[in-house]
């Protein structure tokens, strides 16, 4: 479902009197249907930039990643983004959203673009939200006032209100607590078993330990110093 | 009524006032040949797409704008000396203005004048048009303020001639749309817009709206002269006129709900005339000579007195 | 004109509109130059750039409202298929600028008629395609108007009588009544008050979801267009320096000019 072959990438700092920062060389992964692969490395060592690079948010210098059958580092615009829409999902660190929009809104988005009725997305996303244990009482609110703790959880029903095919999370149990934690792993595992490929990156070893089936060591790909 | 004199014959025919010589100081009908020629041509080409506004070049008339200037420059050109005048301004000949513009024609054109409808050849016009029908070879002249329909919603001349060349006329119905919303019907009385064989929108002048369904299939020729704006526009004999409207509010050519109260008529345009302090009030038609006409051949209104019949 | 609850729509076998060669000069100067991109249909293209950036030429060229010295604007047209519509004639032009296309200009006053009230604004577009049943236009602007959020009871006032975001909610209304699949933008949120903005940004989401509009967005803030658009150019000196999916443009920026840009956005 996910295959990353040869990929490098490198920072030109223009403004800086165009330092180059090489981040990247010769990364290869593969995750399966069903699987949960997990990054690790020590911070800084590229994780994110890779979950980002086959998001498309990053570009690649040279190398592959087939996602669904679309190579993310040569497809077009519009492709990226059908892909976006049905087949790859991301949930980052960070929840970035409209101003003064409803956290239900929020997390029934992925659903309207996809054109599903709005009363079954908002359904749909209130069931999410019950379960990530978000108070109702704060459903017709802007997330952007919740705690961080609360955000994230409000990021995480977002990421998966769609059932896609492919996933990406980062942190996605970062600043959770126990109880929520496990409901987090519960909802990974689910899309495990309905067949989603999963990336990780999961500073918890505990939540890595239960939900992942193997671990990539971003760090073989740090490019050597020349 | 006054004798009327054919001015070949001498025979004072009913209802025309005898030509006196025109003034050694002036050309025939005031204007210079070359400037009535080049009327003559804005004329024709306004004849030959109807409704279509041809720009002229309006020339100072010893009268101020405002008062006809337009519609007197139009006549002007119109007229040859066996021509016979009727001036009327909102109906009536007996009003200043329709005297005035009368006289400046006597003297300048020395052509024959009258006040029936039926014998003009030319009529020149403020606000009204005549109840009577015309006839084949009869020309009306109107006085036209603001030539263009389409000003109060779009002062740039230079969109409202986009538009026109176009055919862009969605805006006509939003100032119709305006007037139903603030009013609940179509509240424009006078001037009311018209789309002329299916092309151009055009502005009849500040006629009121009663008169519209006369503007079409008329056998008379039809011009409409704007002084200030310096624009020409006309209507050949027989042309389709439609007055704009919406298929749930249709137009409807309105008058007061009354009889004429000297002649009884109740088809003819009314002004109301108050006539004490108690508001007590009167209606009469607009029209002057269609009323003198109609009690001269015996039809008595509310107030009006039997007339003696006269041979 | 169908206007109520549109279907998503399908992957169109083609781009609504192609830009080739596009360029504008001033004299010697440089308006805008070697512009090409495609654009398909649901996509929302954002065009930033610093004043002088040429980006308000580019969008008045695509707009038809100015004319551009080479290249062309190809527009899927419904009826004859793609046509340049720098070389297409002027009432063909004003007739897709009235139909198909939309033009939501910053200050809504631009976009307005102000002597006009909010119904007869709206309903404008409809009656200049030939709309003739007064009831009926009446409903459709009533409609449009509960769309964009401006209050039933307000559609006979005249629009100097409303706040900057009505007004700018009304001139969005009175564009899109007659389903345009094209909109053209500029600096739609520029001049509104910040919690203004985030409502009229989410309404505009909305509508070009669920009319599966295309859009053409300039706007000099990054904030606005990593929220509306899909697709991004940046422009300086008249030049598109960097092109690509927002997010991409936004967070891995190649070009020297658009680091800076990015790196010069302040933080809330």
């Amino acid at each position: 479902m996910i295959t990353v072959s040869d990929l490098s990438k490198h920072f030109t700092l223009h403004n800086q009197g165009g330092t180059v920062i090489p981040v990247m060389q010769d990364a290869h992964l593969h995750v399966a249907p069903g699987e949960c692969v997990a990054l690790i490395g020590a911070s800084g060592a590229g994780k994110s930039t890779l979950m980002r690079m086959i998001y498309g948010n990053y570009l690649a210098d040279h190398g592959a990643i087939v996602v669904g059958g679309v190579d993310v580092a040569r497809a077009a615009p519009r492709d990226i983004l059908r892909l976006r829409r049905e087949t790859l999902g991301y949930v980052s660190q960070f929840l970035r959203v409209v101003p003064r929009v409803a956290t239900r809104d929020v997390v029934a988005e992925p659903l309207l673009a996809l054109g599903v009725e709005d009363a079954v997305a908002r359904a749909r996303a209130e069931d999410l939200l019950a379960r990530l244990r978000i108070p109702e009482r704060l459903w017709g609110l802007s997330p952007t006032t919740f705690s961080g703790g609360e955000q994230q959880r409000v990021n995480i029903a977002r990421g998966f209100a769609h059932t896609y095919p492919a996933l990406l999370l980062d942190e996605p149990t970062a600043s959770l607590d126990a109880a929520n934690r496990a409901t987090v792993l519960g909802l990974i595992e689910e899309a495990k078993a309905s067949g989603a490929a999963i990336l990780g990156i999961f500073h918890d070893e505990a939540a890595r330990h239960q939900v992942c089936d193997r671990e990539v060591d971003v760090t073989a790909f740090t490019p050597v110093a020349a | 009524m006054s004798a009327q004199t054919h001015p070949a014959s001498g025979q004072i025919a009913q209802g025309q006032i005898a030509p006196i010589h025109t003034d050694q100081a002036y050309n025939f009908a005031y204007l210079d040949e070359e400037t009535k020629r080049m009327i003559r041509r804005a004329l024709l080409k306004g004849l030959a797409v109807p409704g279509y506004q041809v720009p002229f070049a309006s020339r100072e008339m010893p009268m101020p704008y405002g008062w006809g200037t337009g519609g007197v420059q139009v006549t002007a050109a119109c007229l040859t000396p066996d021509d016979v005048l009727k001036v009327i301004d909102q109906g009536a000949d007996d009003t200043t203005n329709a005297v005035s513009i009368r006289k400046f024609f006597q003297r300048t054109a020395g052509v024959a004048t009258t006040e029936q409808t039926t014998v003009a050849t030319v009529i020149q016009t403020r606000h009204r048009i005549p109840e009577t029908d015309l006839s084949e070879g009869q020309i009306l002249v109107y006085q036209v303020p603001i030539p263009e329909p389409l000003r109060f919603l779009e002062p740039r001349e230079t969109e409202t001639r986009k538009m026109h060349s176009l055919e862009e006329y969605g805006l006509m119905h939003v100032r119709l749309y305006e007037d139903i919303a603030r009013h609940g019907q179509i509240a424009t009385s006078y001037a009311y817009p018209v789309k002329v064989e299916g092309r151009y929108v055009m502005d009849p002048s500040p006629i009121p709206k009663f008169d519209n369904p006369k503007l079409s299939q008329n056998a008379a020729i039809q011009l409409f002269g704007a002084g200030r704006e310096q624009r020409i526009y006309a209507l050949p004999p027989y042309t389709d006129v439609v007055s704009l409207d919406f298929e749930d509010h249709p137009f409807q050519a309105s008058k007061a709900d009354h009889a004429c109260d000297l002649c009884g008529s109740n088809t003819a345009y009314l002004d109301e005339v108050i006539i004490d302090d108690a508001g007590g009030r009167m209606f009469v038609c607009s029209d002057t000579d269609y009323c003198s006409t109609r009690r001269a051949q015996g039809h008595v209104g509310r107030l009006g007195t039997a007339q003696e019949h006269v041979a | 004109m169908t206007l109520h609850s549109t279907p998503k729509p399908q992957t169109a076998p083609g781009p609504l509109l192609q830009v080739r060669g596009l360029e504008k000069r001033y004299g010697s100067r440089i308006g805008c130059t070697d512009v090409s991109f495609d654009l398909f249909p649901g996509e929302v293209m954002g065009i930033v750039g610093e004043s002088g950036s040429g980006k308000s030429t580019l969008l008045n060229c695509l707009a038809g409202h100015l004319t551009p010295d080479c290249g062309q604007v190809i527009f899927d047209t419904r009826t004859a298929g793609p046509c340049d519509t720098v070389t297409m004639g002027e009432p063909e032009r004003r007739m897709l600028s009235r139909t198909d296309w939309a033009f939501v200009h910053q200050n809504p006053r631009d976009g307005l008629r102000m002597g006009v009230s909010a119904g007869g604004n709206v309903g404008e577009r409809l009656m200049a395609v030939g709309a003739r049943h007064y009831g009926n236009i009446r409903d459709h602007a009533l409609d449009w108007l509960s769309r964009v959020e401006i209050a039933a009871e307000r559609i006979d006032d005249r629009p100097s009588a409303f706040s900057g975001g009505m007004q700018q909610r009304l001139q969005i209304a009175r564009n899109l009544v007659t389903g345009p699949r094209l909109v053209f933008m500029d600096e739609p949120t520029g001049g509104l008050d910040v919690s203004v903005q985030a409502r009229l940004l989410d309404l505009l989401r909305g509508l070009v979801r669920r009319m599966g509009l295309s859009a053409v967005i300039v706007t000099h803030d990054l904030a606005v267009v990593r929220l509306l658009a899909d697709r991004l150019m940046v422009m300086k000196d008249g030049r598109v320096v960097e092109a690509g999916l927002t997010d991409q443009v936004l967070d891995d920026p190649q070009h020297g000019y658009t680091q800076l840009l990015v790196s010069s956005v302040l933080q809330v």
